[in-house]
């Protein structure tokens, strides 16, 4: 859980007043008013395609490297061009000798990723990663640390939007609780389950669910319509779905 | 009866005088300290080069041998910085071509440079010997063979990380069969391959030569050749170590090292293959420094190397060491100075952890002369800051980058807000910090409190709101260069610390909270300021309250400039203006 919004209220008493009206842009902690709806979101690279220099993207696909990864920020982590260049090439010749090897001789050990995982492996237990359509910064959340589905949500939705004051999710959106568990608001919360299966959260027993589920995604309604809830007809739903 | 010391005395002093922050003292003494100081500068520094005029540093210093400026903020490296943004180098090669025939020296960092201001370059100044260009673009290889073919007494030529335009490798044929001054060539950054017989009479005739660092198209035997032409090297960067495996081509290479008595510095090893490292077993006891972070090399490799460099000072690799090898390092290179681990998968997907805090923690104990770092790993802990604190108070520079932006304590999921406090406390020399990982305000007002004499500070998603930068401007005394991105807050703290921001260099804040109409306020409050936004959209076309993209605030003393593109707004003082584009091209 993360605990930087029970730290975070401690500090807010300190008031930063300059008696200016900035067209109701006063800081987020002093009762949280509707200012931060304007603000916008948290603007990253998929917002401005055309600003930012895109050299280094441009020649890692000259390169014939691979296809662009999931959660690609501009400028993150940051590494200069010229290193970013050379990593991608690496990646393609790596890849290109690993098939080589591969096919040469019968490889003992495990591929050097895996290998490095278990000599180093500390992977952060009961963590899984969680990504919001429209954000490109994904966030991790540790399940262990949760005991009920309205314990994870009410955790999510403090993390991509701002219901606390002194805090500011990833969306920097003031919005009324999202309810991402009865699908009345304009987003869902989904899960990929070990068989790489795409379910909505909320359809099974909760142990259940933390055992079997790989990663989370907070789907815009309109787009979780193809999404079966597993085992269970409409009916049956119903009556399971958390009040 | 007022004392005064005559001028030629002072002059006579000042000549003992270097460090141009201590030159720049003197100056404010009094009007004729400022006259004597100005009249003897021969080395000046220009940290931003819209901070002044052209013309007025070629005015104030007319015995200037040597110029360095920088252009564009350090964020540009990441590609934060749009292209066309600015940081052109020909004003002032005009300029200095009319007032300073006399230079010698230019060094420019992050600028752009064409072919043209290079040919100036070549033809304006006649005793031109050192040109040192460092993250620039604009120019070709056309460019370097001017200045190749024309300066006589070139003593230094490096291209460090430049975007060059590559027209062939003919430049290094235009340096003149007389030409033999040549004390440094770095031409690593370049693509095309060179003529090797031409490098090879090159390198023959500079017996001077003492730095050459070669681009990846040199081949294993090229280098051997060079080699044993210029034994006398004590830099050098190679070209590509990735060959076909021949035993000749091995003790050849064996050999053509193990001449080179006098090497301390090794960098490019650009595909090294692991059968080839032996053959540099023989210089590695003399090595100060070496760069092995474009060496895909596995950890066994690079113990084997690492454990025979006892006298290494400077180590760049990838974190291929794993922790092992860097505990090989805490126990072998004891005289290790500065230590960068580097990533060697960019993706941010990427689970398998090569290094983790361990490894900085084994050389922060064994290496006790350990005063700066670069280091990316997946996840930290406050332990471990805690540890590296205590160990090396004297840490001069702490670049920290979690690349799971918002990890936190990986232990016990707390901030990593005391693992910096630690380190902010404890390190009380400490001139340049890089945090990340998951931090609340808590950790800006420990480094606003502790972190007295940090000069430049690089925060990228953190904090909860605008107490952590008004921590920052209010605490850091010594701050000079802020960039921040991706963090939430804005307006309140940067108007509330307006005057702060004329005493540092510059700030960049991008993807946070600023709002157009705070950095309008802050514009007209300040006059000394430029207050530029950075944004894809007109500023007045949104409400004021509306975030803007990026902004760029720097003091300055020449105004607002004249050369912005048309996404980069120079807010203009007068407030009936509003906003300005100056754009007179």
């Amino acid at each position: 859980m993360i605990t930087e919004l029970e730290m975070g209220k401690g500090e807010s008493e300190l008031e930063l007043g300059l008696g200016l009206s900035l067209g109701g842009g006063t800081p987020a902690k002093i009762g949280g008013g509707g200012a931060w709806g304007e603000r916008g979101r948290l603007l990253t690279a998929k917002d401005f395609p055309s600003v930012g220099s895109k050299r280094a993207a441009d020649s890692a696909s000259h390169a014939g490297a691979s296809p662009p990864r999931s959660s690609q920020v501009v400028g993150w982590p940051p590494i200069g061009s010229h290193r970013m260049n050379s990593l991608v090439n690496n990646q393609a010749t790596k890849s290109a000798r690993e098939e080589e090897d591969a096919g040469k001789k019968k490889v003992n050990d495990d591929q050097p990723k895996d290998a490095t995982k278990k000599v180093n492996g500390k992977v952060q237990v009961g963590f899984i990663k969680v990504n919001m359509d429209g954000v490109a910064i994904g966030r991790k959340v540790d399940l262990n640390a949760h005991s009920s589905y309205e314990n994870l949500a009410q955790t999510l939705e403090d993390m991509f939007f701002r219901t606390n004051p002194g805090t500011i999710g990833l969306t920097g959106q003031f919005t009324k609780p999202l309810r991402l568990l009865d699908g009345s608001s304009e987003f869902v919360l989904t899960y990929e389950d070990k068989e790489g299966d795409w379910m909505l959260v909320g359809d099974v027993p909760w142990r259940m669910f933390t055992t079997s589920v790989k990663r989370l995604r907070v789907m815009k309604t309109s787009e979780a319509n193809g999404l079966a809830a597993r085992h269970q007809d409409p009916n049956e739903r119903q009556r399971n779905q958390p009040m | 009866m007022a004392l005064r010391l005559p001028s030629k005395v002072l002059e006579h002093i000042l000549s003992f005088i270097d460090s141009n922050e201590d030159r720049n003292s003197v100056s404010l003494v009094c009007k004729s300290w400022f006259e004597t100081e100005r009249k003897t500068r021969k080395r000046v520094f220009v940290g931003n080069c819209y901070a002044v005029s052209p013309a007025a540093v070629a005015r104030r210093f007319p015995e200037m041998r040597s110029l360095t400026l920088k252009g564009k903020p350090h964020f540009a490296d990441y590609n934060l910085v749009p292209d066309g943004w600015g940081g052109y180098a020909c004003p002032w090669v005009d300029a200095l071509a009319a007032k300073s025939p006399s230079l010698e020296e230019i060094r420019l960092k992050r600028m752009v440079v064409t072919d043209e201001c290079l040919e100036k370059i070549a033809a304006s100044f006649k005793d031109f010997k050192v040109l040192v260009l460092t993250s620039c673009e604009g120019f070709s290889t056309d460019g370097i063979a001017a200045i190749a073919s024309t300066c006589r007494n070139l003593r230094v030529l490096e291209l460090r990380e430049c975007i060059v335009e590559d027209l062939g490798g003919d430049w290094l044929s235009y340096f003149p069969k007389t030409s033999t001054s040549l004390v440094s060539l770095d031409f690593s950054c370049l693509d095309s391959e060179v003529k090797i017989s031409d490098l090879e009479r090159l390198v023959s005739r500079s017996p001077n030569l003492k730095s050459l660092k070669l681009n990846p198209a040199v081949t294993l035997d090229g280098l051997v050749s060079i080699l044993s032409r210029a034994p006398q090297l004590t830099e050098l960067g190679t070209g590509s170590f990735a060959a076909e495996l021949k035993p000749e081509a091995f003790s050849k290479l064996s050999k053509a090292f193990s001449n080179c008595k006098q090497l301390q510095s090794l960098s490019g090893l650009w595909d090294v293959l692991p059968e080839y490292l032996p053959a540099l077993y023989s210089v590695c006891p003399g090595l100060i420094s070496l760069n092995l972070s474009y060496a895909t090399v596995r950890m066994p490799d690079l113990v084997e190397l690492l454990r025979r460099c006892s006298k290494l000072q400077k180590l760049w690799v990838m974190d291929l060491i794993e922790d092992k090898g860097l505990e090989a390092v805490a126990t072998y290179c004891k005289e290790l100075r500065e230590l960068r681990v580097f990533p060697s998968e960019p993706d941010l997907d990427a689970t398998n952890i090569p290094v983790t805090e361990q490894g900085l923690v084994y050389v922060s104990k064994g290496c006790r002369k350990l005063e700066s770092v670069l280091y990316f790993c997946v996840q930290f802990t406050n332990a471990a800051l805690i540890t590296i604190a205590r160990k090396r108070p004297n840490l001069k520079c702490f670049r920290l980058c979690v690349i799971e932006p918002f990890a936190p304590d990986y232990k016990t999921n707390e901030p990593l807000d005391k693992g910096f406090k630690a380190i902010a406390e404890g390190c009380k020399d400490l001139r340049r910090l890089s945090v990340s990982g998951l931090l609340s305000d808590k950790a800006f007002k420990y480094i606003g409190k502790h972190a007295k004499k940090v000069r430049m500070l690089s925060i990228a998603f953190a904090g909860d709101s605008d107490l952590m930068l008004h921590h920052l401007l209010s605490g850091c005394e010594s701050l000079k260069k802020l960039e921040i991105r991706d963090c939430p807050f804005g307006d309140t703290a940067l108007l509330e610390n307006a005057a702060k921001l004329e005493t540092m260099r510059s700030l960049w804040m991008s993807s946070c909270f600023v709002s157009f109409g705070a950095c309008k306020l802050l514009s007209q409050k300040m006059p000394r300021l430029n207050v530029e936004v950075i944004d894809e959209h007109p500023p007045k076309t949104r409400p004021e309250s509306s975030p803007v993209e990026r902004i760029y605030i720097y003091r300055t003393v020449a105004g607002p400039r004249m050369d912005t593109p048309e996404f980069v707004w120079t807010l203009h003082k007068n407030p009936e203006i509003g906003v300005s584009r100056l754009a007179i091209k």
